[in-house]
């Protein structure tokens, strides 16, 4: 673990504190406060049009919340625009990939790299340093898995396969030196194969003390990752709790599943 | 064999392979397969005052110049950073007023009021656009349209600057060998220093603004800062064509807020290839003397105008100097599907 990111292990980095969000009459989130801390993955899992990437936008400053606070070490970082919030270290991925496909891949990082967040900490690698931008680009890329040897990092990124721009997401995150990443949905999309590719790489970025939230559909991958996890449904906070707990309870297996067809899914199951 | 079994197929030339990167250094065939067309640029940029005959064809240069400028500007705000700007008759205005007012009443020379009018015109224009950076596309354009108007109208109303007469008894250049070399220096430096700046880090924000701002915000980059710059960029080029039209003419008025400003510069995009920065300087040699050409057919001059432009987009759309290129770059062979 990193010491300087955790000074503190006992008192959470973010906070949600009793977080509403009303798009017109739609009520996308209610009253929704959870705990994040430092060195945790936190999964967030729900039916779909739950509010999973309200949250997302609403902590990152994409939406502003109705009512409630977010707070990060303690600081109010509600309604902070986008760019503030990124340069506090609170990063984030998209759950539709946005790349810049006109550019190359490696300079998709180059653009995280001017921020002065980047220039600061000297990128993910950095020691405070920041030296040429296209070379550690380039590092980066490699060390999530871009093959350096077949050129990958160099082609145009419109000609890139989903799974790297995937990676590319976090990639932009790392570039940052985060200390949070919110990935919306990393896993979608993705073939077994690299879902199975993917898993190893969240949990070293785990291991190297960034704190991880992410929201998720696939929910095998997701419990051999997070430590703890938060259901939602109808943008309210059903239950939170350890990967056991939260599987075991009733209220989910319904809100998965339907209160009727509860019982003929688990004949099946 | 029919042509249905064979295909066309586009390959790059061994010599532009060869000339890519270091390897450019190899030999002077490659060395002059990249300088050569920047050379004929340059060359023939320069010798064109050379060219012309008499004064009247040495002017049309100088506005040529002019558009090529303000075409320059268009294209980098709308291929590089996304913006689409109708604002060419506003840069090309308050860069003209603001010369001549600091020509006629405060004695600053033409050497000064060029570059001062660029910095104060670009300050002010990037301060007028500023509530609009938010917008996007065609409602950023609607916008950058407005403000011409609005400007031509305030001093047509309040009567100042000399009102709908306009400021005369401006200084001219010191002759017209200053004239047009400086028109067409300014050309040279502009595009040479724009196709620099946007392969830089800093210039590679613009292209990220324009593939998908949400990404670049994400990444802690304030784009308001940055679009900002684009369009101080932008509008002071604009605004150093219009002092240099203000000096050129020794008149400035409300007509310079008109709209041919705004839309020949996207013609001559259009014409000469959007995105490539060179194109739109082609466009700008070809529209405008074509545009003085037809003066002897009275308003039927808009009629081949406009039938010219539509015929390039309809048949060359993606402008002369995308398709010169790649012809210089690659070449076609048919091969078996």
């Amino acid at each position: 673990m990193n010491p300087e990111i955790n000074e503190d292990m006992t008192k959470p980095i973010l906070q949600m504190n009793k977080m509403s969000k009303s798009f017109g009459g739609v009520q996308a989130l209610k009253d929704v406060s959870f705990d994040v801390f430092p060195g945790d993955v936190l999964g967030i899992i729900g039916p779909n049009g739950s509010g999973k990437t309200t949250i997302v936008n609403c902590i990152t400053g994409f939406v502003k919340p109705t009512s409630g606070r977010v707070y990060f070490k303690g600081k109010d970082i509600t309604g902070k625009q986008p760019h503030k919030v990124a340069d506090l270290g609170v990063t984030r991925t998209f759950q539709i990939m946005r790349p810049y496909y006109s550019l190359p891949a490696y300079k998709n990082l180059v653009i995280p790299l001017f921020s002065p967040r980047a220039k600061r900490t000297g990128g993910w690698r950095g020691g405070g340093r920041l030296g040429n931008r296209q070379t550690i680009a380039i590092d980066i890329l490699e060390e999530i898995g871009f093959e350096r040897d077949s050129y990958i990092p160099f082609k145009k990124t419109s000609t890139l396969p989903t799974g790297y721009l995937k990676r590319l997401e976090l990639a932009r995150c790392l570039a940052l030196k985060p200390e949070i990443i919110i990935c919306d949905e990393v896993f979608s999309g993705l073939s077994m194969s690299e879902i199975a590719s993917m898993v190893p790489l969240i949990q070293r970025l785990q291991d190297e003390g960034i704190t991880i939230v992410m929201i998720e559909h696939r929910l095998r991958e997701l419990f051999q990752v997070a430590n703890r996890v938060m259901v939602l449904n109808f943008g309210q906070k059903l239950i939170e709790g350890t990967p056991t707990e939260v599987m075991a309870d009733e209220k989910v297996k319904e809100a998965y599943f339907g209160s009727e067809e509860v019982e003929e899914v688990m004949t099946y199951a | 064999m029919s042509t249905q079994e064979l295909r066309k197929e586009r390959i790059d030339r061994g010599i532009k392979v060869r000339s890519d990167g270091l390897y450019a250094l190899m030999s002077l065939r490659e060395l002059s397969y990249l300088t050569l067309p920047r050379f004929i640029l340059i060359a023939g940029m320069i010798s064109l005052p050379f060219l012309m005959p008499g004064m009247y064809w040495q002017r049309v240069i100088s506005i040529v110049c002019i558009y090529a400028v303000l075409a320059l500007s268009f294209d980098f705000l709308s291929h590089y950073v996304g913006l689409v700007s109708l604002g060419g008759a506003f840069f090309i205005g308050t860069g003209g007023y603001v010369a001549g007012i600091l020509n006629t009443y405060y004695g600053v020379p033409p050497v000064l009021t060029v570059p001062l009018a660029a910095a104060i015109g670009g300050i002010f224009c990037t301060l007028m656009l500023l509530p609009c950076l938010p917008l996007k596309g065609v409602y950023f354009a609607i916008v950058t349209l407005m403000y011409p108007l609005f400007m031509a109208r305030i001093i047509e109303a309040f009567d100042i600057f000399g009102g709908t007469d306009g400021i005369v008894g401006i200084d001219s250049f010191s002759s017209a060998f200053v004239e047009q070399y400086f028109v067409v220096c300014m050309v040279l430096i502009f595009l040479f220093g724009l196709r620099r700046f946007v392969t830089t880090d800093r210039g590679l924000i613009f292209t990220a603004i324009m593939d998908n701002d949400q990404a670049v915000k994400a990444s802690g980059i304030n784009i308001t800062k940055y679009k900002a710059l684009a369009v101080f960029i932008a509008s002071s080029m604009g605004c150093m064509a219009g002092a240099c039209l203000t000096h050129i003419y020794m008149w400035s008025g409300i007509s310079q807020f008109a709209l041919d400003f705004s839309i020949l510069p996207i013609a001559a995009t259009v014409i000469g290839g959007a995105g490539t920065l060179v194109g739109p300087i082609l466009g700008c040699l070809i529209l405008v003397p074509v545009s003085e050409l037809l003066r002897d057919f009275g308003t039927l001059r808009i009629v081949f105008y406009a039938s010219i432009l539509v015929g390039f987009i309809l048949f060359r759309s993606d402008g002369i100097m995308v398709f010169i290129q790649r012809k210089y770059e690659q070449f076609e062979r048919w091969t078996k599907i």
